[in-house]
């Protein structure tokens, strides 16, 4: 799929992380305690019986399943518990989750770290949970048999119990505890058949729906842990700057605050709670050593990046025939600049953190997407041991990328390693929006031809932007190298699914200083916008409709192929739409699964844009449970329709311009279209899904903003002024 | 003749030459909104100087115009915002009292005092806008239509004359807040004593209005 | 010392008059479920309700409040028995859940005033509280459901 020198940063994740020495990873699957012991995993014990790190069976055969990936909405606390459920055959009733340590034993396969990103929780868990829950129950099994007598291929298990129906025989899992941990647990346990499935690839309801409608749920910025001091943070108005002078007088004089501490990158005011801490900030006098960013705009990155673009030679993403040559044949040649922004996360939870901090090792809470990154962080700040350092992982006010971080992590590290007390650091919206790690602003010089026929001949895209890895990659001890390719800038361009034959897609490293991060679709959030919408006017050129345009060079793309049929034909493409409004298509594959969105739009006279309704038909393999899959086709169409319509933040003398919601806007009840999600019926290996229903849909709109006006959106956010009616 | 004009038409002759009551409402077609208030208000201040009256006026309906009093005095269903003057975020709506909706009252966020800091929504006693019967818009018209509008009870809201309509202005805490909204934002473009002096010079000299 | 009522509790509370009263109910009173986002009232994670008019606590002053009754999400129900709970549990309605504290006090005030709201009264009534997880249809759901169910 990629060059050789390219930078999976996937893998290079787990490469990193082994090289690191922090922990021993020569580990596969958690099955049982002994192994878990040899591996040194350390489990508390809270459950009557705890054969392995993720499975809890209590004597009153209630099942906790032990999640060690961070739930921020993607619905892992369901869909995790919902495979153990199954292969243990326990009801689901019975069943319920908490959140995992820091641990090695929950180092998720498909990252090859203990995190949550890359839209892999299931993709990654699907195998070993199975068999986790597989050993447990022939465990069970075993124990029944031994206690009849008779041989365990004779009983089965069925609704937390085993059954010998030979002799009607049965007995609870709950009163089966002491026999089976005295079981060695198989090592090939036999697995269920798919088709006798109970609750995978059913929309079971959500496990964490009641704590999250009556106030019980705790997020990080819940925590609360005795004798702890509550922290604010006053940075650097430009990227990058440096504390210059503090006169904190005032700030101290604040009833509450306890000390003012002040930190490289800023000035916190520790206070007996966060309104102390506020009065306490807002009086700080603070003077700051801006640094090489204070001369930096977006207008000066924008004239980089297309100079850039024009001059700099980049490296080749993918190379297939030769571009020179289809252009030379092309009969018609198409040519366009497309220009994404810079984009804040805007997690609905502010960057939150709680440490406690003491000599001899550390506790933290809080809100994280990558627990054993965070324990290493804290071990490395607070100067403790790893194993030292407990991290307990609350429920995320959203994560989309933003909680890969570990900026807010050592914020209340070292403010508690500073003050002898926990300290619970909480960053206000603002502080949110201009200290955030944004998409990559990325610009895009493309260039497309078809021949007389009316057929593609070549495709040229060359992506200029920062490379996240440059930045992110520090926190593992990797420097980007000028000749490595890091894929999280171009995914989703480079292995673009259309049949050209003469195919170049370049990337163009340029670093601005402005701190870039994970997305939500990281790559894929933006170069589905420059490649679908750039299709479209290609399509457009060739005189082809929109669909049959893709379907005809998706021959080898079956997958593609099929969900835009499915939502070409749900949303009635080619049949007339109601009057005013407009039909826009687009497709992506990331993450693993396959995503096509027709969006309905109507542009009004003064060019504000509604979106309607969204069709979205989905192919991420095998579902576990088809309404989260739902759930996060909805949510991944909101946040990219939100960053399409008003996502922008810009930089002016290195300052972040945008504050909060007033000037950073986001898509509101009001504006929401009618979402309906079709998923393909498959038995291929399991896609993502938290991040795969983002990409297609601002090329959708804009597509269908085309259709509507006749003009093309090469720019977002998408601005109205540009689309209104000349008078 | 379409509408607007002929209403300054004859407004003008109104106040020039003391035309007939009955010429008046008649072609405007609001016979007992009239007789309740407007000519009434220009009769009384005999011996006044229209003119002046009127140039006290345009000067001072600037304020009125400005983004600080007009936000909350759209002709639409909901206020505008900012001195852009843009619909309120969140789909604000004045309600049948002018206090909001529902969920949406205006004192779901604005407090009656002005909270410091950026972006925090302003406040002030009493926060609200007209109600829905009696909009007192001063959004989408004219300099004269105000001037009219504010000498009318059915819809300045009751005031009884032009002077109580100044009194309004000169003492209302939510008024006298669009001198001190605070958090940079900008003020009307006179101050609140040279507006209200402006405002008596008006009323003084038989409150006339210009076209 | 200023006594305050919430959720038909009493407390006394040691904080500053002008001390806003989502900080008043989190560091003081103990109660998380009410949740700060943005701080100026443009995301209604921080809604309750003052005597049954929804309040963004973010910006609501502490001395505001004296002599009223405060309800939080805690207080809505004890035993998630209101039927806006019961339908977002059954309409899966939370992703992340940050927001929906405040989704959940707002539509509740909805409902107060308005027994069967059409899905333009939901739009106006809720547009005042973000999401970022996209759970806007399912919450519409949920109120029309939980107004079937006699939602107040």
């Amino acid at each position: 799929m990629t060059s050789k020198n390219d930078l999976d940063r996937r893998s290079f994740l787990k490469a990193s992380i082994i090289a690191g020495g922090a922990a021993v990873f020569g580990f596969s699957l958690p099955v049982g305690l002994r192994a878990a012991e040899r591996l040194g995993v350390t489990l508390e014990p809270v459950a009557d019986f705890q054969p392995n790190a993720f499975i809890k069976i209590a004597k009153d055969g209630r099942v906790t399943v032990v999640v060690g990936q961070a739930e921020m909405g993607q619905g892992v606390f369901t869909s995790l518990p919902q495979i153990v459920a199954d292969e243990l055959e326990v009801d689901w009733a019975n069943v319920s989750y908490e959140s995992a340590p820091a641990n090695k034993a929950f180092i998720n396969p498909a990252m090859g770290m203990q995190g949550t990103g890359g839209s892999s929780s299931v993709k990654g868990l699907f195998a070993p949970l199975r068999k986790s829950a597989a050993t447990v129950r022939e465990m069970l099994v075993a124990a029944a048999a031994q206690g009849w007598n008779v041989a365990p291929e004779t009983c089965k298990a069925e609704s937390g119990k085993v059954i010998h129906a030979a002799s009607g025989r049965s007995a609870a899992y709950g009163d089966l505890l002491d026999a089976a941990a005295k079981v060695a647990p198989p090592a090939n346990p036999k697995l269920k058949d798919p088709k006798d499935f109970k609750y995978i690839g059913k929309a079971v309801k959500r496990l964490d729906s009641p704590e999250k409608v009556n106030g019980k749920a705790i997020y990080g910025i819940d925590v609360k842990v005795p004798g702890m001091l509550t922290a604010t943070i006053l940075r650097s108005p430009v990227i990058g700057g440096k504390v210059k002078t503090v006169d904190d007088a005032a700030a101290k004089a604040v009833k509450g605050v306890t000390s003012v501490i002040s930190l490289e990158y800023g000035v916190a005011v520790v206070a007996e709670n966060f309104s102390a801490a506020r009065k306490g900030r807002s009086a700080l006098k603070v003077t700051w050593d801006e640094g090489a960013m204070a001369s930096v705009s977006s207008e000066s990155i924008y004239t980089a990046f297309a100079s850039a673009a024009d001059k700099d030679k980049g490296l080749v993403a993918k190379k297939t025939g030769d571009v020179a040559d289809g252009k030379a044949k092309a009969a018609k040649t198409v040519e366009a600049i497309y220009w994404t922004p810079f984009v804040a996360h805007a997690t609905m939870e502010p960057m939150t953190f709680t440490a406690d901090v003491r000599k001899d090792g550390a506790e933290v809470w809080g809100g994280v997407q990558a627990q054993m990154l965070v324990q290493q962080t804290v071990a490395a700040t607070a100067g403790v041991p790893v194993d030292k350092v407990k991290v307990n992982t609350t429920l995320l006010g959203g994560g989309f990328g933003r909680r890969f971080e570990m900026d807010y992590v050592i914020d209340a590290t070292l403010l508690s390693k500073a003050v002898g007390k926990p300290v619970k650091v909480i960053w206000t919206r603002e502080d949110d929006m201009q200290n955030d790690v944004y998409r990559p602003a990325t610009y895009n010089k493309m260039s497309a031809g078809i021949d007389a026929s009316g057929k593609p001949i070549f495709w040229h895209h060359r992506v200029v932007n920062d490379a996240i890895m440059a930045r992110a990659g520090k926190a593992f001890g990797f420097i980007l190298k000028d000749d490595q390719l890091d894929d999280s800038s171009f995914e989703g361009a480079h292995n673009l699914p259309y049949a050209f034959p003469n195919f170049q897609c370049d990337w163009v490293r340029k670093d601005t200083g402005v701190p870039v991060g994970f997305w939500r679709s990281v790559g894929s959030s933006h170069t589905a916008f420059s490649t679908e919408c750039f299709l479209d006017e290609v399509a457009f050129a060739a005189g082809k409709d929109p669909v049959a345009f893709r379907l005809a060079m998706l021959d080898k793309h079956p997958r593609h192929a099929a969900v835009v049929k499915l939502a070409a034909e749900k949303a009635g493409w080619g049949k007339p739409a109601e009057a005013g409004i407009f039909r826009g298509i687009a497709v992506h594959e990331s993450f693993g699964s396959y995503v096509a969105q027709v969006a309905e739009v109507s542009v009004a006279k003064d060019g504000k844009v509604r979106v309607h309704r969204v069709v979205c038909a989905v192919d991420c393999g095998q579902v576990v449970n088809p309404d989260t899959v739902a759930a996060q086709m909805e949510g991944g169409i909101v946040y990219g329709l939100t960053a399409a319509l008003y996502g922008e933040i810009t930089i002016k003398d290195g300052r972040v311009q945008q504050r909060n919601f007033t000037d950073q806007k986001v898509l509101r009840m009001n504006e929401m279209p009618k979402v309906e999600v079709y998923i393909v019926p498959s038995t291929e290996n399991h896609g993502g899904v938290g991040e795969p229903g983002t990409p297609p849909i601002a090329p959708a709109v804009v597509n269908a903003i085309f259709a509507a006006t006749g003009k093309r959106v090469r720019s977002l956010p998408i601005k109205t002024a540009e689309l209104a009616a000349k008078a | 003749m379409n509408r607007s004009s002929a209403l300054k038409l004859i407004f003008i002759a109104a106040a020039f030459a003391g035309a007939s009551l009955a010429f008046y409402s008649s072609r405007i077609g609001r016979l007992e909104r009239v007789e309740a208030s407007t000519i009434n208000e220009t009769t009384i201040a005999a011996g006044s100087d229209p003119a002046k009256s009127r140039a006290a006026f345009s000067e001072s309906v600037k304020v009125f115009f400005s983004a600080r009093c007009s936000n909350c005095h759209p002709g639409g269903d909901g206020p505008t915002q900012g001195d852009t003057m843009t619909p309120h975020s969140m789909e604000i709506k004045r309600g049948p009292d002018g206090r909001g909706i529902g969920e949406q009252k205006c004192t779901t966020c604005h407090q009656d005092i002005n909270l410091d800091g950026d972006g925090l929504p302003p406040g002030a006693p009493n926060w609200h806008m007209p109600g829905e019967a009696n909009k007192m818009a001063f959004q989408g018209i004219s300099a004269g239509q105000l001037c009219r509008n504010l000498k009318d009870p059915l819809k300045n809201g009751g005031r009884k004359s032009a002077k109580d309509a100044v009194h309004h202005i000169a003492t209302d805490p939510l008024v006298l807040w669009a001198w001190t909204p605070g958090n940079g934002r900008t003020t009307p473009p006179m101050s609140h004593a040279d507006f209200i002096k402006k405002m008596n010079e008006w009323v003084d000299n038989g409150a006339a209005c210009p076209e | 010392m200023a006594k305050i009522s919430v959720n038909r509790k009493q407390y006394e509370v040691d904080a500053d008059p002008g001390t806003l009263m989502l900080w008043v109910l989190r560091d003081e009173i103990g109660l998380t479920g009410t949740k700060f986002g943005c701080g100026i009232a443009q995301c209604g994670s921080c809604t309750i309700h003052v005597d049954g008019e929804a309040k963004r606590s973010c910006v609501t002053p502490l001395s505001s409040v004296l002599g009223k009754e405060i309800t939080t999400i805690e207080g809505l129900s004890n035993d998630l028995t209101h039927p806006l709970q019961k339908a977002w549990i059954d309409g899966d309605v939370a992703q992340c859940g940050y927001c929906q504290s405040g989704q959940i006090m707002a539509a509740a005030t909805l409902l107060k005033n308005n027994k069967k709201p059409t899905d333009a009264d939901i739009d106006q009534a809720m547009a005042g509280i973000i999401c970022r997880c996209g759970t806007y249809n399912r919450i519409k759901d949920a109120i029309k459901q939980a107004a079937i169910n006699g939602g107040k």
